[in-house]
Parts: C-alpha cells; sequence; structure tokens
C-alpha cells in the first residue's frame, strides 16, 4: 500500500496531467521516444482522462435544483416524521413548528447542536407513545445496546438511573442529521418519561460540559464525551433532570 | 457574522461539486444530497473559510469529508459494500456510447478512495499537491492511488472486461 511509485510513473502521469515544468516535459519526452510501451500507456491515461471529462462535463450545464443554497433546508430526518411529529409539536403549543420551519430566527434552541433539536424532537414525537415508545424493550438491554451501538458505530451504554427512580424502558434507533442515533427511554413510577440520545457527530469530537436548554416545558441537558453527543431530554424540572444527567454521566464516562 | 461567505461565491461552485459528486456516486439523486450536505456544513462552517483563499479547495474537502463520513456510516448495516450497488442511472442512456458505458462500468468498480483522487485530477485539474490537501493525504498516496486507479481503467478496457479479483488491503 505505501510503496512509493517509481519517479518515471509519477512523471508519466504528471506528463499526461501537464504537471511538469518545461524542461522535465522535455525530459520525458524523450525519455518515451525510445520506449513505445510507455509512450502506449501514457496515451491510454490521456484516453480515460478525456473519456471522464466526456462522461461528466455535461453535469456542468445541468440546471442546478432549486433550492440548493439554502442554509438549513432539508433535514431528510423530518420529512416522514413530519406528520407524527405535528400532532406532539402542536402538544407543546406549536413552538416546535417554530423551530424546525425557521431555525435561526431567535429560537432559543436555534443556536444549540443538532443533538439538542433531535432529542427533544424524539421527545415529543415517542414519550407520549402508549403501545410504541421503544422499539426493542429494556428486558432485552443486552440485545438493545449491542444493536444501537453497532449501529451508531461506537459503544453505547445505558446508565441505570434507578436510583432517581427512572428504569429503562427501551431503546430505538433514530435517523439524525449526523447518520443513526441511539435513543434510550426511561420510565418512573408515576408513569413520567425522560430520553437520553446518542449520536456520533462532528460536535461530540471535542469532550463539552454540561449544557443546558429549554424549550416550552422541555428541558435537556446535553454534552459531549468520546466522540458521542448526548442529549437527556424531558419535561421534569431542571433540577432533577441535571441529577439523572449527572447519574447518567457518571455511567457513561467510564 | 463576520464571514465573507455568500450565497454568490458558493453558487458559482455549485456546477463543480455537482459534476465531482456525480462521479463519486454515478446516481444523480445521491450525487445531489452529497452536495447539499456539503453546502449546508459550508453554511454552517462558514466562519472558517478566509476569504480570499480558495474556496474550492476547501468545499472539496468538506465534500469529501461528508463523503467519506457517508460511506463508514453506511458500513453497518450492509453486506461489504460494492459501490457497484448503487443504481448506474446513467448507463442506462441509450445514447452513450459503448466505450463510454464501459468507462462507466469500469469506475464503478474502483474503490471510493481512488475514484476521489483521480476525479480531481482528472475532473477539477488540480495539481497533486492540491489533491493531497483536499484529501488529507500525503502527496505519495495520491500517486499511488492515481496510478492504481488509472491502470485499472486500462486494463478493463484493454479488454478485461470481467471485474477483477478483489484485492487484499
Amino acid at each position: 500500500m505505501k510503496d512509493q511509485l517509481p519517479s518515471e510513473i509519477a512523471d508519466l502521469h504528471a506528463y499526461v496531467d501537464d504537471q511538469l515544468s518545461p524542461e522535465s516535459r522535455r525530459r520525458v519526452e524523450e525519455w518515451l521516444a525510445s520506449r513505445p510501451e510507455a509512450k502506449r500507456q501514457a496515451a491510454d491515461y490521456a484516453l480515460i482522462r478525456e473519456g471522464l471529462r466526456g462522461l461528466y462535463d455535461p453535469v456542468l450545464e445541468e440546471p442546478v435544483p432549486p433550492g440548493m443554497l439554502r442554509r438549513e433546508s432539508r433535514n431528510r430526518w423530518l420529512r416522514p416524521l413530519a406528520a407524527m411529529a405535528a400532532g406532539a409539536m402542536l402538544l407543546l403549543g406549536g413552538i416546535w413548528f417554530g423551530v424546525y420551519l425557521e431555525r435561526g430566527s431567535g429560537s432559543l434552541l436555534a443556536g444549540v447542536p443538532d443533538t439538542v433539536r433531535e432529542a427533544a424532537m424524539a421527545y415529543a414525537v415517542y414519550a407520549p407513545e402508549v403501545r410504541h415508545p421503544v422499539e426493542v424493550p429494556g428486558d432485552q438491554e443486552e440485545h438493545l445496546v449491542a444493536w444501537l451501538s453497532k449501529r451508531v458505530g461506537m459503544p453505547v451504554r445505558a446508565p441505570r438511573l434507578d436510583s432517581a427512580g427512572y428504569r429503562l424502558l427501551g431503546g430505538r434507533l433514530l435517523a439524525s442529521n449526523d447518520g443513526p442515533g441511539a435513543l434510550l427511554m426511561y420510565e418512573n413510577r408515576e408513569g413520567k418519561r425522560v430520553v437520553l440520545y446518542a449520536c456520533a457527530s462532528e460536535e461530540g469530537a471535542r469532550d463539552t460540559a454540561f449544557r443546558f436548554a429549554k424549550e416550552e416545558g422541555v428541558s435537556v441537558y446535553y454534552w459531549s464525551e468520546a466522540g458521542l453527543s448526548y442529549a437527556l431530554a424531558g419535561e421534569i424540572g431542571r433540577a432533577g433532570l441535571l441529577e439523572l444527567t449527572q447519574a447518567a454521566y457518571r455511567q457513561i464516562a467510564i | 457574522m463576520s464571514s465573507g461567505m455568500t450565497g454568490d461565491l458558493l453558487a458559482a461552485q455549485i456546477p463543480r461539486l455537482r459534476r465531482y459528486a456525480r462521479a463519486l456516486t454515478r446516481s444523480a439523486q445521491a450525487a445531489d444530497d452529497l452536495v447539499q450536505d456539503c453546502l449546508e456544513r459550508a453554511w454552517r462552517k462558514a466562519h472558517r473559510w478566509e476569504p480570499g483563499t480558495d474556496l474550492r479547495a476547501w468545499l472539496f474537502t468538506l465534500m469529501h469529508n461528508v463523503h467519506i463520513n457517508g460511506l463508514r456510516r453506511r458500513r453497518p448495516d450492509t453486506e461489504p459494500m460494492d459501490d457497484a450497488d448503487y443504481p448506474d442511472l446513467r448507463v442506462q442512456a441509450a445514447d452513450t456510447p459503448l466505450h463510454m458505458r464501459d468507462l462507466e462500468r469500469a469506475v464503478a468498480e474502483l474503490p471510493a478512495e481512488q475514484r476521489e483522487v483521480l476525479m480531481l485530477v482528472c475532473l477539477e485539474d488540480m495539481t497533486y499537491e492540491q489533491v493531497a490537501a483536499v484529501l488529507g493525504i500525503p502527496i505519495g498516496t495520491v500517486m499511488s492511488r492515481l496510478h492504481r486507479a488509472r491502470e485499472r481503467l486500462r486494463r478493463y478496457l484493454a479488454g478485461e472486461r470481467k471485474p477483477p479479483l478483489r484485492r487484499v488491503k
């Protein structure tokens, strides 16, 4: 793999790609004059080059699809979910519409990472679900964690939040802006639910402290650790959520 | 925001980005998704671009990252994915000359890393140094990938119609 190309071969490519100084070019031409095989090779490379231009240059002339330059246009994962999400969003007073139709327009959540929006949205969509809040129930935790880790591409842990009165209800895979995301849902005895969301993202690349965001009753603590971005979201008080966050963090950051 | 990024600056690069993306993915839809992801990222990171520096190189670097992340992410849910699995929409065009179809088919069998180098050199006319910077690899690697890509296409076009044996990396 690491083999260095012989300099004559490298020059041959540079000759075809017109990346030689005039004197090097003359030198290569002289060299080629007595080597028909190398000459054929160069001619083939040039043909391939032309062929590729012929194949792909027409794309330059194609009309550009409208909307390509919109700043935060298309949340692909939101579209199929939009109908479902709409109901939940109405319950939250319609605020979410503002967030996702006009990201960046003064909403509190506009400046926070995707992870936070995705966690809050996932909470809004799935926490009210009576029959199907999760894809894999918590009693199959081992399978759940292995599956989510595999799809997210990094080890995902399901922290125990029993000390704060929450048990693992289960989890599901989410399609996030950054690829597969893992959603774990917890529930306490009163039926209050919180979600812990994790996904591998650029934001997760560096570790961060806890941060807090809140919008219409949904509180979100978020942080990054070892390549994953986490967000814990729920409609509980900030202090209660922080307690859960700290418990989760302690177990995740081993 | 003090970044000098404007829609016009980006718009001027879109045709090139689309051409490159099409060559990488060989599907119009996947290519435009890739371009759009790249542009969204460009807006998000606009503050990191220094006005006056090479916007094309910067955008192609972003696109490389988006593309590679996409390929990586796709790994878990597919069997060792062959790039040839992409729907090859253009090949069906009846008016495409035969040798072009051969070439496109041969390109489809190149590993993604070789295809990137080949396209940046042949389509974008980037210097080898520029390619190395965009892809974040040493120049020696650029040369060996370029060589392997061209040799593969050459053998293929010379009549080895059967896909070559998969090299063990």
